[in-house]
């Protein structure tokens, strides 16, 4: 990782908690709406760069973490943040690159990862040419936005609807899709049932970023979106893919960095434990299920209580409490 | 003869300038090449921790529960294999030791010290040019984001942007919110290193330990590569750990030494002497 960093803002407040209550907040909000989380954001929420390594960086403060990768033939990004941060992300994007926003990849259907789609790609633009330019009106005049086809679907369910500008335009219903973008092959990988069930990793193979989405959210315990398909089993399996995916460096550090959807920017070994402290719950509370005990019985044995210093909440949306609720029912659903 | 005053005067004159030119602290640098001395806490630096033993550290309930639920079939795995120490505990390894100064060429100030240490071969760099620790959303490190000053004769390095590490390796955990000052202490041929850790999730009170060194200028540090192989095959994912209750293991230290099975669970109380007279009491 390059050593240095561009600040937009100056830090006032400790970033680790801003991220863990925009997070917090986020996540719930978005399980509960799309639209609902927009009025919760923190407009005045600092946005930072991040140069990573090779093409791509790492946007932080604007809701999710964004994923940037520039070069000569424009600028992609994964995710996009909050709507009402669209203008902040903008700027940031311009000290990186004054090329066109070409690509918006988004992970999954949460407003903090979705929410500047209609905004941001409007200020770029897709090559598109042949006899397909022109035949619709908007070709041409805005980057295009990926997804999983659940992605769409999940955003298209929203009540009161999203506007058509705000959903993916380009979807994916296989295992993966491939891009080759500023020199660069970048693998989009279908993640189900997992933090929801429309999850991909994307994988920059030529700078060696694997950008996560809230699969991995090393602030806090996995938001797992029942509601929205996910469950703990496919997140733990994804989590087991990026560790796949990631190769480290000398001494089991760097190599592969791993930007997550939320919190500071890691590497395998930080996957890793994560993946551990996410497998080892689950295994405790599989041995309850097994076991025949109640969600309360569950709970009232505590099978966090020695991770929950480090992952655990008891205000905001996504508590410990209702983490142990969702890898329990998780758990518990008729195969 | 005015010649031989003009020698007379200059000899003194120019010890005088050359310890004068030299910062007063250059003769307590740590640098040089170093080897350890395990005649402190051996038992628990060499053939390493018993399982259970948490004996003097000040730990809370959430480490003592990681700690009782830790396998060490987990440092099978591969992605687990090559972890080197973090900077706070790789001093108490087999943990022979080089520390070298960079130096700003046209100033002559120090700019940093680094260390290699033997096990794993980790290196680190002490910033000394006053340089800001980076910010939160930078990526954390083995080894940490060290800063050092000088107070007095000794080196003082604050650490933090560290990983999440050990306190002590039997599944005793140090967060990757802690704060690690050390104090580099030399007296003449001997090196010591004062840690002492912060960690406001897995320690209740700040916790510390000193560990020894011998000037060896004859040293030379082996080179330590490592490559991670499957050595179990498992199931994917597979993570190997106990189920809280069930570590059949935990009573072998306190039975094996005959300390009582409640000292060995460790907590602050735990490393203060008047904790072996409130034993001596109870019982």
């Amino acid at each position: 990782m390059k050593a240095f960093f561009v600040g937009l803002v100056s830090r006032k407040a400790p970033l680790a908690a801003v991220l863990t209550g925009v997070m917090v907040t986020v996540a719930g909000l978005a399980v509960f709406g799309v639209r609902g989380a927009h009025a919760q954001n923190d407009a005045n929420a600092e946005v930072h760069v991040l140069p990573v390594q090779g093409n791509v960086y790492m946007i932080v403060g604007a809701g999710g973490n964004i994923t940037v990768q520039a070069g000569k033939e424009g600028v992609l990004l994964v995710d996009a943040g909050f709507a009402n941060m669209a203008p902040k992300v903008t700027a940031a994007i311009k000290t990186i690159s004054e090329r066109p926003l070409r690509y918006i990849i988004n992970t999954h259907a949460h407003a903090d990862h979705t929410g500047g789609n209609e905004a941001l790609a409007k200020t770029g633009s897709i090559i598109a040419g042949g006899n397909f330019a022109g035949t619709t009106t908007d070709i041409g005049n805005t980057a295009s936005i990926i997804a999983h086809e659940r992605v769409q679907q999940r955003m298209s369910e929203q009540k009161p609807a999203l506007s058509f500008g705000m959903l993916p335009t380009d979807t994916y219903f296989t295992a993966k899709k491939e891009l080759f973008f500023n020199g660069e092959a970048i693998q989009i990988l279908y993640q189900p049932a997992a933090h929801t069930d429309g999850d991909s990793l994307v994988f920059f193979r030529r700078s060696d970023v694997v950008s996560t989405g809230d699969i991995f959210t090393p602030i806090g315990y996995p938001v797992v979106d029942l509601e929205r398909g996910g469950s703990i089993n496919g997140l733990i399996d994804s989590l087991n893919r990026i560790i796949d995916l990631t190769v480290p460096a000398d001494k089991q550090e760097g190599g592969t960095y791993v930007i997550p959807g939320h919190g500071r920017l890691c590497d395998e070994a930080d996957v890793v434990e994560y993946r551990d402290m996410a497998t080892i719950i689950r295994d405790r509370i599989q041995d309850s299920v097994k076991k025949g005990m109640t969600l309360e019985q569950v709970r009232a044995a505590k099978p966090t209580r020695d991770f929950d210093p480090l992952y655990g909440a008891t205000t905001g949306f996504w508590t410990t409490d209702k983490f142990v609720e969702a890898v329990y029912k998780s758990l518990s659903q008729k195969k | 003869m005015k010649s031989h005053n003009r020698m007379g005067l200059s000899v003194p004159l120019a010890v005088t300038l050359v310890f004068a030119a030299a910062p007063l602290w250059a003769q307590y640098e740590p640098v040089g090449e170093w080897a350890p001395r395990f005649h402190e806490d051996q038992p628990e630096r060499i053939p390493g921790p018993d399982i259970g033993d948490y004996l003097g550290l000040p730990i809370t309930d959430a480490a003592r529960l990681r700690g009782d639920t830790w396998d060490a079939s987990l440092l099978t795995l591969p992605e687990h294999q090559c972890k080197p120490h973090p900077s706070d505990y790789g001093v108490r390894g087999p943990a022979n030791l080089r520390i070298w100064k960079e130096v700003d060429t046209d100033t002559q100030k120090v700019i940093a010290y680094h260390t290699h240490i033997s096990w794993q071969a980790p290196e680190r760099t002490i910033w000394m040019d006053g340089r800001p620790h980076p910010p939160e959303y930078a990526a954390h490190t083995w080894q940490g984001f060290s800063t050092g000053k000088w107070e007095g004769d000794v080196l003082t390095v604050t650490t933090d942007h560290l990983k999440i590490g050990w306190i002590r390796r039997n599944g005793i955990p140090r967060s990757d919110r802690a704060v690690v000052t050390e104090h580099f202490i030399r007296h003449g041929d001997y090196l010591t290193d004062a840690v002492i850790i912060t960690d406001p999730v897995y320690l209740t009170e700040p916790f510390i330990r000193t560990t020894d060194w011998a000037y060896d200028p004859r040293q030379q540090i082996a080179p330590y590569p490592c490559e991670s192989v499957v050595e179990i095959d498992r199931p994917l994912g597979a993570v190997p750990h106990h189920l809280p209750g069930t570590n059949p293991f935990l009573k072998e230290f306190s039975e094996r030494f005959n300390v009582p099975f409640e000292a060995t669970r460790g907590g602050a109380e735990t490393m203060y002497p008047e904790y072996r007279l409130k034993l001596a009491t109870e019982k």
